[in-house]
């Protein structure tokens, strides 16, 4: 598969990046260089492997339904760029 | 000339449905309704970076035991991903959700309409976490400069129940989503309360030729919260959608909002539209396997069901309408078995609890958890109109006392002296005065007017107020005339 210019303004406008002419040019290469090291793996026999759902050997990692103390109003907000009236505050959105 | 002529209507319905959890998917915030903004918050539903998700075990039980009940094939192995898309509402940038193994397979949902019965296939339902609440500065998003974010449900759990595109008229399609409140209301997966939001439709519809084999081009329009929307958002949709072909166009297969006030559709923009999510797997969850001995302990935990429950009211002689008001209210039919249990004459009771009673709770503007009488209390006045101690006439006013002071039936007949007079001796002299004093319809009643005897027997029941055994009455009236 080849990332084609088209491709990487598409992510990077999902993503919510500008990127310079540039940059598009530099992500398009970088991406398919990464691509081709990551199609090695495509030379492996995996007949009759299962798809890996998850890296480490482990499952079924709950915890029982009980309430937590949550963070205060003040602290939750303490990052936030911008409040009001213990609300967040984004600018428009659309 | 109506769509329904020359097109029938496709709809599938994506249901997300709250879970009745005390606390989120993935952290221990509660998932309390109404608490200020901002208060049920914590770094990890917050999207702070470094934390990590820990999924709680009651969402993935009530999630099976929803499976269940909708006949849902339920997965040995399932996992999390992640929904990517921007918006403020979702502060990771990525909802954690099921994208190809999800927690329940292909099941089903028995709907009745007036076309008979019918099953609606369920697709496969899903764990995910909801989002936080925007209120835009102006008044609609488009002319906002900015929007206020309360995260209080962000992490909120939901299960997201897919149906089948098998509902082909809008009362279909309501009793597709009455039924799936029910069986959610009846198995505790959800308190399904409408108001407050802990349910959201998205209905998929589309329009075919009639006889036509394919299917149309469909809209999707998006968080619908009442069965009222659902149903005006169909009638507008439906005729939106035939009104283009019948201009020869092509409906434009897209997402559209519901505008509650004008009662119209409106197509999103498509800059709104993210459809591009790039799933991948959540790396930050490890996956779950569903050991069937634990399927089966939730399936042995399942209570009775709607449709059970609706067969069984029939069985024991309930007309149509009668168990479908009690089945349609499960605490109201909760109360009905148990005052079965002490009172087994289920159409008699059925006409005081759905008549009288209702009534009273109406007039209050109660629930039945308001209510001051058991069903224990209940069937002991049912008791008493039956042995005739109280006539049914003195029994609503028993239910009336009863229902402001919680007290027992058989302590206000004894404290208000209602018992109803069945001692023949007391009767007669009774009936003796009012024949003395009513020749007229004495008269009347011997010349064969049978109607007289109803005059007769108001006046006993007068002179007694009302406590006089009727049939008794009726019986001394009769002998003493003839």
């Amino acid at each position: 598969m080849k990332i084609s210019r088209p491709d990487v303004e598409h992510v990077a406008m999902l993503a919510r990046l500008e990127l310079t002419e540039p940059e598009i040019e530099m992500f398009t290469e970088q991406l398919n260089s990464i691509l081709e090291y990551a199609a090695l793996l495509e030379q492996l026999n995996t007949d009759g492997v299962s798809p890996t759902a998850h890296v480490l050997p482990l499952h079924n990692v709950l915890r029982e339904d009980v309430t937590q103390p949550s963070l205060e109003q003040e602290r939750a907000l303490m990052n936030a760029p911008d409040a009001e009236n213990g609300f967040f505050r984004v600018p428009r959105i659309v | 000339m109506a769509w329904e002529d020359r097109y029938e209507m496709v709809c599938g319905v994506e249901t997300h449905v709250e879970l009745a959890t005390k606390t989120k998917i993935f952290c221990g915030c509660s998932t309390e309704f109404g608490g200020e903004q901002n208060t049920h918050v914590c770094p990890v539903c917050l999207g702070m970076p470094g934390v990590l998700p820990v999924l709680n075990r009651e969402v993935v039980h009530l999630a099976i035991k929803a499976g269940l009940a909708l006949n849902c094939e339920i997965a040995a192995f399932s996992k999390f991903d992640r929904k990517n898309y921007y918006y403020p509402d979702l502060p990771k940038n990525y909802q954690t959700s099921q994208y190809d193994l999800p927690i329940c397979g292909k099941g089903w949902v028995t709907i009745e309409t007036e076309g008979g019965t019918k099953e609606i296939g369920i697709t496969r339902a899903h764990m995910e976490e909801d989002a936080g609440k925007l209120v835009h500065s102006g008044e609609t998003i488009m002319s906002s400069d900015e929007s206020y974010v309360d995260y209080n449900r962000t992490g909120v759990p939901l299960l997201e129940i897919v149906s089948e595109p098998d509902m082909r008229s809008i009362p279909e399609v309501l009793a597709y989503l009455e039924q799936l409140v029910q069986i959610l209301q009846y198995t505790e997966v959800s308190d399904c309360r409408l108001e407050q939001g802990s349910v959201r439709f998205d209905v998929n519809l589309s329009l075919r030729r009639q006889g036509a084999a394919g299917f149309g081009i469909r809209t999707e329009t998006k968080n619908l919260n009442s069965f009222s929307s659902v149903r005006r958002c169909l009638e507008y949709e439906t005729e939106r959608q035939a009104q283009v072909l019948d201009d020869g166009g092509q409906v434009r297969q897209e997402t559209r909002t519901w505008d509650e006030g004008k009662g119209i559709t409106l197509a999103l923009r498509t800059k709104e539209e993210a459809h591009d999510y790039r799933y991948f797997p959540e790396p930050d969850l490890v996956p779950l396997v569903i050991e069937r001995a634990w399927v089966d302990k939730i399936r042995s935990t399942l209570p009775e069901l709607p449709a059970q429950r609706l067969s069984r009211y029939r069985e024991l002689g309930l007309s149509d309408y009668d168990a479908g008001v009690l089945v349609a209210a499960k605490p109201l039919a909760d109360f009905f078995d148990r005052a079965l249990a002490h009172f087994p004459q289920a159409k008699v009771l059925v006409n005081w609890v759905t008549g009288d009673f209702l009534r009273l709770l109406n007039a209050n503007q109660h629930s039945i958890a308001d209510s001051r009488i058991s069903p224990e209390q209940f069937a002991e006045l049912m008791g008493l109109i039956d042995q005739g101690v109280i006539s049914g006439k003195i029994g609503k006013n028993v239910l009336e006392e009863m229902y402001l002071t919680g007290k027992d039936p058989s302590l206000i007949v004894k404290e208000k002296n209602l018992a109803q007079i069945s001692d023949e001796g007391t009767l007669l002299g009774i009936v003796e005065e009012v024949l003395a004093a009513n020749p007229r319809s004495v008269e009347d009643f011997r010349a064969g007017k049978e109607k007289a005897i109803g005059f007769l027997v108001g006046q006993v029941m007068k002179a007694t107020k009302g406590q006089g055994n009727p049939g008794l009455v009726n019986r001394l009236l009769r002998e003493k005339m003839t």
